[in-house]
């Protein structure tokens, strides 16, 4: 289970620009839940993520993963049970490397980078198959550089390269947000599959309210650094893309956008 | 001009070297490294003393790459831990590398000719013994820069050297794969260093001399090396980056042989280096705009 725990962060404190993100914010997540975080720019969702991964230091509060206080591990330490996927493709992968080079370099995360090959070659039917679920043709690429690919293939090894090992969570920062509808829709449904398959816990932010509708089974708003809606199980099943736009628009009145 | 042709290439290979090391910081991490004009010397420096002592010439070798390697550490350490930029992280060791320097072995140092160097060294001679001193250089040169690609492209292909990579190209990916990006650059620039110390320590064997002003501009030359390099051998695609630079390094030689040649004084060799670099770099950017206006 992953545990924020009266988190309270502060950007630029003691300056002109000071801007409070979150003043004793609270959240739980279970388990095996797959949560979308929905809410306008600036309310926290971005923040709340790299708060959980450990890329921005937080003011007050703990993170805690499964029982344990991971406040003063460092990001790159985190990332041993954490993946995560990017809004902008070229962020989950190597332009410069090849799709077998890049997806041999996932495969051996939490592992040892020492003197062996760095490629085996007799993983590559492991990533073959895993690259023709996609159905994107990828699976002859495997010597192509990633660089040469659209951002919709990249988007997609990138989420593969992302599962590839075993995790707690998976981070899905607005991850279809940089790709067109149809594209958006395909790695939507890869990300489900795979989420399911692999039994992750998985948070995902978007702005796409009708997948957070859609996909998983909780649902959380946030506004100004606070929760305002959390729907899960029946209550999310239940729960519409008009509820949720008018909670939205309800907001945007109020705060005159 | 058989004889100029032999000793540029010579020169080539030998700074080939040097330009490999390049190849890691410029290339592989992308980092400005100036580091280099201080390791050159630095290795040269203690190359010298060590054969001056009686130091077996070979063992020469693996101390100056030793002491590079050091060098590459303080630079990676100030730019990583002391979260210093990387030109000045750069900058600072350069420049406490030349007092240093000058303390190893003062502001010249000249290594006697009855002192062995690897060229003269009874096991070279043992094999080599009917040819000229400037073959002998030549052969030896060749296989330390042969010696040195093979050792590049063994290192990149491990799983190491495919982080290394990866860290130049995408550092947040190295992030998320649960590796610190930070020991990634330092051990980059230790590598890199080891090459251009050993780069130096060839030089000082070859010229029998270290004078403290030698790293002046061996950061732009082997830039140039591997700009020149790389541009070349743009389109082709299974050309290996070490293979180009080697190429860049002897070419680069050459033009500066060939402007020597024309007349020019040895005094503007320096000059010569930094217009010569600029012409490449302008080339460069021309081809490169070609392709992206295609």
């Amino acid at each position: 289970m992953l545990e924020l725990k009266h988190i309270t962060k502060i950007y630029n404190p003691g300056t002109v620009t000071e801007t409070c993100v979150f003043n004793d914010f609270n959240l739980a997540v279970d388990n095996g839940s797959f949560v979308s975080v929905v809410g306008s720019n600036g309310s926290g969702k971005t923040s709340m993520l790299n708060i959980i991964c450990g890329n921005i230091p937080i003011s007050q509060g703990k993170v805690v993963i499964n029982g344990v206080n991971i406040n003063s591990q460092k990001d790159f330490r985190r990332y041993r049970t954490i993946g995560r996927v990017y809004q902008d493709p070229a962020m989950g992968t190597c332009p410069d490397l090849t799709i077998l080079e890049n997806m041999s370099l996932a495969d051996n995360k939490g592992k040892r980078f020492g003197l062996s090959r760095g490629i085996n070659r007799r993983r590559a039917p492991f990533y073959k198959e895993q690259l023709a679920a996609l159905n994107l043709g990828l699976e002859d690429k495997l010597s192509v550089k990633m660089g040469s690919l659209s951002g919709g293939q990249r988007q997609a090894v990138a989420l593969l390269m992302a599962t590839m090992t075993s995790l707690d969570f998976l981070i899905l920062d607005e991850h279809t947000a940089a790709l067109d509808p149809k594209t958006a829709d395909t790695i939507m449904g890869l990300t489900d599959k795979i989420i399911r398959e692999k039994k992750l816990t998985a948070i995902m932010v978007t702005h796409n309210l009708r997948y957070a509708v859609e996909y998983g089974d909780r649902l959380i708003m946030m506004d100004k650094g606070q929760v305002v809606i959390d729907k899960s199980g029946e209550e999310k099943k239940a729960l519409t893309v008009d509820d949720v736009l008018h909670v939205f628009n309800t907001i945007s009145i109020e705060c005159g956008n | 001009m058989f004889d100029m042709i032999i000793s540029t290439m010579t020169q080539g290979f030998i700074y080939a070297l040097l330009a490999y090391g390049i190849y890691i910081t410029y290339k592989i991490l992308d980092f400005p490294d100036l580091t280099v004009d201080g390791s050159f010397p630095l290795g040269a420096a203690v190359t010298a003393v060590l054969l001056v002592r009686g130091v077996n010439p070979y063992l020469t070798l693996l101390a100056a790459a030793a002491v590079g390697a050091v060098a590459g550490l303080c630079t990676g350490l100030i730019h990583v831990k002391c979260r210093v930029r990387d030109l000045l992280a750069g900058i600072i060791t350069m420049t406490g590398l030349y007092s240093i320097n000058l303390q190893i072995a003062g502001s010249n140092l000249t290594v006697e000719r009855a002192i062995d160097t690897i060229f003269t060294a009874p096991p070279v001679m043992a094999v080599l013994g009917d040819t000229t001193l400037m073959v002998r250089k030549f052969i030896i040169s060749f296989l330390l820069a042969v010696l040195g690609k093979i050792i590049m492209d063994l290192y990149l292909k491990t799983k190491s050297g495919l982080l290394l990579r990866a860290v130049g190209n995408n550092a947040a990916l190295v992030t998320t794969l649960a590796k610190d990006k930070g020991n990634m650059k330092i051990l980059g620039l230790v590598i890199a260093n080891a090459f251009v110390a050993l780069s130096g320590a060839v030089v000082c064997h070859e010229q029998r001399a270290f004078s403290a002003t030698m790293g002046t501009g061996q950061m732009v030359f082997g830039l140039a090396a591997v700009i020149i390099g790389s541009t070349i051998f743009k389109k082709f695609d299974f050309v290996k980056g070490t293979t180009a630079v080697v190429v860049g390094s002897v070419l680069y030689k050459a033009c500066i042989q060939v402007a020597i040649n024309l007349g020019l004084p040895a005094n503007l060799l320096k000059l010569i280096t930094s217009v010569l670099f600029l012409v490449v770099l302008v080339l460069g950017n021309a081809t490169g705009k070609e392709k992206a206006d295609a």
